[in-house]
This record gives structure tokens, sequence and C-alpha cells, in this order.
């Protein structure tokens, strides 16, 4: 997740709807604190001047390859106009140059079998908690360490598909090296994920295309051509296959013993109880970032209400993932490698390695909180009261930085409003108070 | 230096039973504290304050954070406990019908706490309220 300097205006959506308190703004720019970011895309989503961005690969990346697989969950699908076939969509795949088409959840039978396997092995373990989701993973590893433990370690779908669609390759007869991966995601926590991987060494693909991107690109090949004969590429698609990335896609393996959450603050709740009281009723837990799941992800062009419920009518026309299971030597070699590594938990908040030196920081916490405000009002550049009161113990702001308490130190005469006018442009930018007729943001865009 | 907080409790309030545990646990983990010992200290803690919450009319909670340990001292003014030896067995119960059915009152609160801390001393009379002090260490 990046800031465009010549984007942002400095305001402070982004850095009030952040789950992990990851975003200060400085010199009047949003800046992003690379350790703390789930890369949940909540940031994306409430910039009002489109600032934040998602590094992605070229497409031109793929023509090092002889064959170009192009890997995209069901949501790719369910998000374009109803009147716009599986055909066309395919067709217009295959024109931007893939060789190959990959709908992710395939075959996804293996994939609720390796669930089954995990949930049977940890009986102690209740409940378990969903991989998928790659943000809500970094926050359970930031946030809620002890929570760790309860993740189910099996890789998701776009992995199995990696997995499958190589050794298919394979069988065909690719050589080593002559296949390339290209997983188009509408996650921008998914494109983290394959760029700095985490419970795994590398990832499997060779590149990652943001889903926005590639919408715009199929809509602009796709014209009134009728499209290609594609039902060839969707061999092992199936219905739990195209719910998966759904709300209850995954929990509804488990009935009624499971949960499925969407919205990362309200993962977020759940969490926080879980760690204080158990569930043992609880077999499963789909947490997911997104509200409606991936359907609403950052990246995805269509309403999130109306892709499910293209998807929907879309999975009543495939068979159950049980009737489309295919058996072979592939199958076993592609289960071993959907086994996560271990998840070590990442200390960000601590506020400092050495106990004592935290104690004391944490008092000094209480003592400045005292001469804050308590208005999180954000005018000085961090989310709310208490934020700024731990970065000034962390020697990353400073008193003044409170616009409230320093015009009381101006009016006590202990500031002098030269010197309070420079501090308050520290923060904001340079020429931020300057009358603006132009000036973007401020228009209750909301309504 | 020390870190001291206090909470105040109120006897029947079940909607906030649970927000001084969430406090002291996010202040645990800005400490660095292992996250295994901070989910000891936050069931114990949590089970003692639904206890508050569930038997007595008020409370308080005072909560010493040291380098090496924390200290819990749950203070209520409430109808006390009259024999402490037979309250501690997993099971016993002198929660009313209606606490059992909010789901809470099974009678594994005091054996709860008991596993889940290092030190516990209880001390009580009945009609006026009882002290309960955990120590747990990190």
């Amino acid at each position: 997740m990046r800031v465009d300097p010549a984007k942002c205006i400095g305001c402070t959506h982004c850095m009030q709807v952040c789950p992990t308190e990851a975003i200060r703004v400085s010199n009047g720019l949003a800046v992003i604190t690379g350790e703390r970011c789930v890369d949940c895309g909540n940031c994306m989503r409430a910039c009002p001047v489109d600032a934040f961005y998602i590094m992605q690969d070229d497409l031109s990346l793929m023509q090092k390859f002889k064959y170009r697989v192009a890997l995209f969950p069901s949501v790719m699908i369910g998000q374009f106009p109803e009147h716009i076939t599986d055909d066309q969509i395919y067709g217009a795949l295959l024109e931007l140059g893939f060789t190959h088409l990959m709908e992710v959840e395939q075959p996804i039978h293996w994939l609720v079998e390796a669930y089954r396997k995990y949930h049977a092995e940890n009986p102690d373990i209740r409940p378990l908690i969903s991989s998928f989701c790659p943000a809500i993973v970094r926050l359970i590893q930031i946030r809620y360490p002890t929570l760790i433990d309860h993740i189910v370690m099996v890789k998701a779908p776009h992995d199995l598909a990696a997995h499958y669609a190589l050794e298919r390759l394979k069988g065909e007869g690719a050589q080593e090296g002559e296949t390339g991966l290209f997983y188009i995601t509408p996650c921008s926590a998914k494109i983290a994920a394959v760029k700095r991987p985490l419970g795994e060494k590398e990832s499997i693909v060779d590149g990652i295309l943001n889903m926005d991107e590639m919408y715009n690109r199929v809509m602009q090949v796709i014209s009134s051509r009728p499209g290609v004969g594609s039902s060839g590429y969707r061999e092992y698609l199936t219905r739990e296959g195209i719910l998966w990335p759904l709300p209850r896609g995954e929990a509804r393996l488990f009935k009624h013993k499971s949960m499925a959450i969407d919205g990362i603050h309200n993962v977020v709740k759940m969490l926080e109880r879980l760690e204080t009281e158990n569930h043992p009723e609880l077999e499963f837990l789909e947490l997911r970032s997104c509200d409606q799941g991936c359907a609403g992800g950052i990246l995805l062009s269509g309403n999130r209400f109306l892709t499910v419920e293209r998807l929907e009518r879309r999975a009543r026309t495939f068979p159950h993932s049980h009737e489309v299971n295919p058996d072979g030597p592939a199958k076993a070699d592609v289960l071993e490698k959907l086994v996560t590594d271990p998840i070590e938990p990442a200390r960000v908040f601590q506020l400092d390695p050495d106990r004592s030196r935290a104690i004391e920081k944490m008092a000094l916490v209480e003592k400045i909180l005292c001469r804050l405000p308590a208005i999180d009002c954000a005018a000085c550049g961090a989310p709310n009261c208490h934020a700024l009161a731990e970065d000034i113990v962390m020697g990353k702001a400073k008193m003044t930085d409170c616009l409230f308490l320093q015009a009381e130190w101006q009016h006590e005469g202990r500031v002098t409003p030269a010197r309070g006018f420079r501090n308050m442009e520290k923060i904001w930018g340079e020429g931020r108070f300057k009358a603006d007729c132009k000036k973007k943001g401020a228009r209750n865009e909301g309504y | 230096m020390i870190i001291e907080q206090t909470y105040q409790v109120r006897g029947g309030d079940f909607a906030h039973a649970g927000d001084a545990s969430s406090k002291v646990k996010k202040l645990l983990k800005q400490l660095d504290v292992d996250p295994r010992k901070i989910k000891s200290i936050v069931i114990a803690l949590y089970e003692a304050e639904v206890n508050i919450v569930a038997h007595a009319w008020e409370g308080i909670i005072r909560i010493l954070i040291d380098r090496d340990h924390i200290r819990m001292v749950l203070e209520d003014k409430g109808p006390g406990i009259a024999d402490i030896e037979q309250a501690m067995v997993e099971g016993y119960s002198t929660a009313s019908r209606e606490v059992r059915e909010m789901g809470f009152g099974a009678g594994m609160g005091l054996s709860n706490i008991k596993r889940n801390t290092d030190q516990m001393e209880i001390t009580s009379r009945v009609g006026e309220g009882t002290v309960l002090t955990m120590v747990n260490y990190f």
C-alpha cells in the first residue's frame, strides 16, 4: 500500500479508518508505518482523492513465458454486468495474451479435504480460524498473537490453482521455467501476501495483476464479439468453489458450528472476545476483512451486492464439489504443498523491548493524556489523543502537535504565534491554510 | 516504577462485564508480556470481574503492574462467601436461575481463577463483601 504524494491532500479520512493505527499525517501527506499495516485497503476505500495505490506487475512480464496462465477468483466474473457472458470474459482474457485461464477455486474439493483433515487432526483447537484472508492473518499476527495457534495452516485457493496448473502443464509437456503464473486479484492483502509472503518462503505466482486494471482491459477488448467456448477451462469449477470467496463460503463446511464475520472492524470485536472467552461450541470461524468477503474487494469494480447476486445464481448451475473430485498422482503432491509454514507473532505495538522502560513509557503516556483534550480530532496528525500520547513517548511527535494544547500555551505566552503557525504547517504542509476555492475535499461527499 | 489502574464494577451490569479485563489485556500487550501469560491473566481477571457483576452490589478492581508481575485486587460489597473451600469446588454454584440463564454461574469461576493464577487469596465476610487478590508472574 503506497501513497501518491502528488494526489494526497493531507486529510484525516484514511487515518481514522485504519484498524491498526498505522497512518499518520506529516508535512501534509499520509504516511504508512509498514510494520503495522495489514493491507486491508480501508484507507484506499476512505480516500476522497484516490491517493492510495497498490504495487503490481506489468502485463508485459508475461512475454517471457511460453505458457501464460491467468489465475483469477470467481469474483472476477461476478463483477461484470449481467449481459456480459462467461465466454466473452474468457475470450477477452485470451485476447490479452494468456494461453491458459483458471478460476482459482478449482478443484476446491481438495481444499475441502485439507480443511477437514486439519480439523480432525487438531481437535483441541477450537474454534479454528480460517487462513483465507491475508489481512486477517496479519492482523492476528500483530494484534492477537494468542490466537495464532487457531489459524488453519492450509493455503488459499490461488495456491491450490497455481500448483494444480503447474502440475497439469507439466503433464502436457511444459518444461521448467516455461510456465508463467499470473494472479489477478481484487485484494490489496493478497498482493502484499505475494510480495512479502507470510507462512511460506516464496510465493508460487510469477506476477500479480490488479483486478481493477484487468477489468478495464477486458472491457476495452470485449466489444460485441461472441467470445469463445470456455467451458473447457472450468472443468473442475463447482458450486462450493464459486461461493468460496463469498460470506460463508468456507464456514458452510462446518454447518451450524461455524460463524462467518466480514468487515475488519467486526472481526476485531470478535477477536477481542475470543482472547478472553472460550467458545468451544464453535468449530470454525471464517473472518474476512472486506464487507461481503472478496465481493467487496478493494480492487473490484462492480457493486459488491450485485457481485454476490450474480455469483450465487451462477453457482446454482454448477455441480457440487464432491461430484467433481479429480483424483490422480497430482493430488497428493498438490495437497502437500498447501501446508502453511508456522507464523511467528510480530511485536509492533510494544512500547519498549525492556519491560521496566516500557512501564515508564506507559506511565508517561497516562500523564500526557491528562493534558490532551480527548477530542480525538486528529488535527495533530495522529488518529486520536491516545495515539498522539504514544507517539510523543516514542519520540515521534511533540506536545505542541496538539493544536488545542498549543493554543493554550500561546494564550499563556509559552509559544509565540509565529512558532505555533510553523508547527501547524509541519503537520499539514506549507501553504495548506491559504484560502483556495478550488481545494479538494471538505465537501461532505458522503451525502 | 509501577503502573496503577483502578476500575469500578457495578453489580448486575452484565453488558459491561469484561471491560476491565480488556483494558488490562491491552496494557499487557504493550508491555510485551508473553501471550500465553496474558491469556491466563485475562481469563482469571474476567472470571473474577464476572463474579462481582453476578453476585455483588458493587466492586473495585485495582491493578498494579510491575516489571515481572501483575497484582490484581478485587474488592466488592456484596453477600460474601460463607464457605470458601466449598466455593472453590468445580461445579459448586450459588448463582440464581436468572444469572445461569444468561450463561454465567456454572460454578467454574473460582476453580478456573485458581488454575490461571500463580497466587490467589480470598477473604470474605458474609453480608459485607469479598476481597480477592491474584498475582501472576510474567
